[in-house]
């Protein structure tokens, strides 16, 4: 079974991507009629999918139940899956 | 704007040349209709040709006129024309066919008897008639062949068979003149004896609309007339020959001006009716028109009038001054391709008042995020990106922008709004793990079935009698993090995965609806700061972001809190937070359900106490702020009612006067502010109103997001029952078979999955997507009172 980092990997990688996205980015986009609207696109953009994944991820990290599986997926995924 | 108000429509200076555009389009038009029936199709014209001055106005209309006039005497000539040659044709056919039935036993070498083709046998062998004393009289002509049956057997009753009738085909068809179809008319021809029964007969075939003509006796004048008809015809044939290339030509020269003249002639309407609306000033020498014009456009403006005034040669210069107004200004919002979908869908609603914070930039995002938490399927993302992505690249080519079908216009319309829906559903799709409802293992699973099975140890056996079992996260190796990049794709697999998601997705369009919520009262801070009413920021700002926050904003905490520290550990215990945000409203508590965190009990009466306090300042203080503004000595603040007199331009005027119109005359746009006349009442009774709308609001609003679990929730089972119910039966034979059982069963997959999915739920969470827009968000912020700016400009003619 592989070692997962719990949550501080994906939220350091995601963090830094988003944070690009949406902090440094818009510091690059050229001098132009549109610059206003690109970068209020990259900002809006960074936060909505940045929440919504840090919703997700937060959504499982203390699951309260653990998923019910038919008999045969376990035969199956008991030496299929690590 | 309308400057003249109190002149009736026809009185008006211009009419005349109003006029005289509306003739020449009807004009145009019934030329297009002769250019249609022969068959032609007018070529548009390339270039947009100028408005004609108005002398040449007047050419045009001379010539598109004669045009006219003689398109339609060549048209009449050739009809007429066209009636007698059908008519000489049919004399000669008579005359041919009735050789037939009178002549004397056929010469050796003509043709025999066409039995075959006559109704009857005559009754009268032609060769008696010689022998009998009277003499005979034929009627011949031409019938109608449907009406043949009738005539036969009226002639026959009425004439008690003193007669003799036969009836032949003819041998080509030709065209009635009624219908103007072909028909196989049927000659006939009638010998009789007897003056009286001529005449009935005359009068009957009258009746039945048959042609009838003069059946010369005797052979050789049969022979002259037939000859002198086959002379006719050919004249009559080569005159119709030259009429009809002249027609032709006629044709072709109004095909070629034809469109150029009607894209001049609608450009001077157009320029007409707008000249309708100036007014001239009072020495009758020069045109005032009142304009709205953009600040930024004013220089343009000037530049324009110059160079319209040195076209055009006068010695007068045009100019353009402003003027100050109480009317509210029109709204204009400048757009480029890309987000002139998304300001459409703003303005559907309303469009901004006046300088008001522009909802639209944001929606560019926040739109398709949120049809995209509705929608979200990687596979089904995927399609509708590719399908707007073709859009996209195909976007000048003229067979998509022209098309007449009005659901593909509005498709084509919001090809970039689908290219980023169809983008942020992909996205969406990922976090949901969902492709085509089959989730995807990028990152290995978090939980370990091997782990459970060993721990439980789960043999075979066990396993053969317990149909389903449940994976335990409190033992150790089961699992082991969260899933890094959305849900964990094992839930897919599980049975109860709805459980899980349900709750996942509650509370994700909780906080989502909130935060969106939040964002919409933020945004409400640019308009107070822009429109100088710092008031509002504290009087209405605060006491709303304070109510919002208290109360949902700490339900968002509960929810992360819950997230975070709550584990499978103490599930037993976990608390139900919606529980517990029920209690908090009641001041009541309840013993089952364990508080979250110490101190819970007096934060939240806190909390309620602060929300509630909030609500009387946000319904009392802008209307006791603006009613003690008011009431403090103003610095003799003259009403200004504005006397109805005439003032020239160059001096100062009121507010709300225009030159030369008396403030009467106008009519009267928008609102006059005046400030003596606002009721504390009605102030009080807005605020009143707007408290409510946002307290209850914010409740009902919360609940309203509840609809992108709903619909996310909907697409997710339809999907799941489609591959189910559909495509997995295509896999389920094993045989070569079920191979090409294959094939139709992906065709039915597919169709289903673009009709029922892609289309049916894409429309069903778009329309919820800008549902929520419209109510839940811009309801915080945004009045949309105002009206859009329409500049004069010429539209492309389309051609039908």
């Amino acid at each position: 079974a592989m070692a997962y980092g719990g949550l501080t990997v994906p939220i350091i990688v995601m963090s830094v991507f988003w944070g690009i996205v949406g902090g440094v980015l818009p510091w690059l986009v050229p001098k132009g009629p549109n610059r206003g609207v690109i970068n209020t696109m990259l900002v809006t953009c960074a936060v909505c999918c940045y929440l919504f994944w840090l919703i997700a991820i937060l959504a499982q990290l203390n699951p309260l139940f653990g998923p019910q599986l038919s008999n045969e997926t376990i035969w199956y995924l008991r030496y299929d899956w690590p | 704007r309308q400057l003249n108000p109190k002149v009736s429509a026809f009185q008006r200076r211009f009419v005349g040349e109003v006029r005289r555009c509306e003739e020449m389009e009807k004009t145009f038009a019934f030329l297009q209709q002769e250019v249609r029936g022969a068959g032609r199709v007018p070529v548009p014209c390339a270039e947009s040709p100028r408005a004609p001055l108005a002398r040449e106005a007047l050419r045009l209309q001379e010539q598109s006129e004669q045009l006219a006039q003689e398109l339609r005497e060549v048209s009449h000539n050739r009809a007429s024309l066209r009636g007698r040659l059908r008519h000489l044709r049919q004399y000669l056919h008579v005359l041919r066919e009735g050789q037939r039935f009178t002549s004397l036993p056929a010469p050796l070498g003509s043709p025999p008897r066409p039995r075959a083709f006559s109704d009857h046998e005559p009754i009268l062998d032609p060769s008696l008639h010689q022998h009998l004393d009277r003499k005979i009289n034929f009627v011949a002509g031409v019938i109608h062949p449907w009406r043949v049956s009738a005539f036969e057997r009226l002639l026959w009753r009425a004439c008690r068979g003193y007669l003799v009738a036969s009836f032949v085909e003819m041998p080509e068809p030709m065209e009635d003149p009624a219908t103007g179809e072909d028909i196989t008319w049927v000659i006939f021809l009638i010998s009789y004896w007897g003056e009286q029964i001529g005449q009935k007969i005359r009068k009957i075939s009258d009746c039945f609309h048959c042609h009838v003509y003069p059946y010369p006796e005797s052979e050789a004048s049969r022979a002259d007339t037939m000859s002198g008809l086959h002379s006719q015809i050919q004249d009559l044939s080569v005159v119709l020959e030259e009429t009809e290339q002249y027609l032709a030509q006629v044709l072709d020269k109004v095909v070629m001006a034809l469109p150029t003249w009607r894209v001049q002639v609608q450009k001077m309407k157009a320029i007409y009716l707008i000249l309708n609306q100036c007014s001239f000033d009072v020495t009758e020498k020069c045109l005032i028109a009142e304009v709205w014009c953009p600040v930024r456009d004013l220089t343009q403006v000037q530049e324009a009038l110059r160079q319209g005034s040195y076209k055009s040669g006068s010695s007068v210069e045009c100019f353009v001054q402003r003027i100050p107004t109480s009317e509210s200004p029109p709204t204009l919002i400048r757009t480029n391709k890309f987000t002139a979908g998304f300001q459409s869908i703003v303005d559907a609603y309303g469009v901004a008042s006046y300088q008001e914070v522009n909802p639209a930039p944001y929606a560019i995002i926040t739109f398709p995020f949120i049809f995209a938490i509705m929608f979200g399927d990687v596979g089904h993302g995927l399609l509708m990106f590719l399908f707007a992505l073709w859009m996209v690249l195909y976007e000048n080519s003229p067979s998509l922008r022209q098309a007449s079908n009005e659901i593909w216009l509005t498709f084509f319309e919001g090809r970039y709004l689908i290219l980023l829906m169809g983008a942020f559903s992909i996205y969406t799709g990922f976090i949901y793990n969902e492709c085509f409802s089959k989730a995807t293992v990028i990152f290995p699973s978090a939980w370990s079935v091997a782990a459970m099975a060993n721990h439980s140890s789960w043999s075979s056996a066990y396993l053969a009698t317990h149909p389903s079992l449940t994976l335990d996260p409190n033992v150790t190796g089961v699992f082991q993090g969260p899933y890094p990049f959305g849900i964990d794709p094992i839930w897919s697999l599980a049975t109860n995965h709805l459980n899980f998601l349900n709750s996942f997705k509650m509370k994700m369009s909780v906080v989502l609806g909130i935060v969106h919520m939040g964002f919409g009262v933020v945004l409400g801070i640019f308009n107070h700061v822009h429109f100088r009413q710092r008031h509002r920021l504290v009087l209405e700002f605060l006491p709303e972001v304070v109510f919002l926050l208290a109360l949902f904003g700490y339900l968002v905490f509960l929810i992360f809190y819950k997230w975070i520290k709550f584990s499978a550990a103490d599930s037993r215990l976990a608390p139900s937070i919606l529980i517990h945000f029920i209690d908090m409203f009641l001041f009541t508590s309840n013993t089952d359900n364990l508080p979250l965190y110490r101190g819970q009990v007096p934060v939240q009466m806190v909390l309620v106490v602060l929300a509630l306090a909030s609500v009387p300042v946000l319904l009392l203080g802008t209307p006791l702020y603006l009613s003690c503004r008011r009431r403090s000595p103003r610095p003799g603040r003259s009403a200004p009612v504005a006397d109805g007199e005439q003032e020239p331009l160059l001096e100062g005027q009121e507010a709300g006067n225009s030159v030369n119109a008396t403030k009467e005359d106008v009519e009267s746009g928008g609102h006059s502010p005046d400030a003596e006349h606002l009721d504390f009442a009605e102030i009080f009774m807005h605020q009143a109103i707007h408290t409510i709308e946002y307290c209850l609001g914010c409740v009902s609003n919360t609940a309203s997001y509840l609809r992108l679990w709903a619909l996310s929730l909907a697409h997710a089972q339809l999907s799941e029952v489609l591959w189910s119910m559909v495509m997995r039966q295509g896999f389920v034979r094993l045989s070569y078979v079920g191979g090409v059982v294959l094939v139709p069963v992906f065709a039915a997959f597919a169709v289903l999955t673009v009709a029922i999915l892609l289309v049916m739920e894409g429309l069903s969470a778009f329309l919820h997507a800008l549902r929520l827009h419209w109510v839940e968000f811009q309801n915080k912020f945004y009045v949309g009172a105002g009206y859009k700016l329409c500049p004069f400009a010429f539209a492309p003619d389309v051609c039908e």
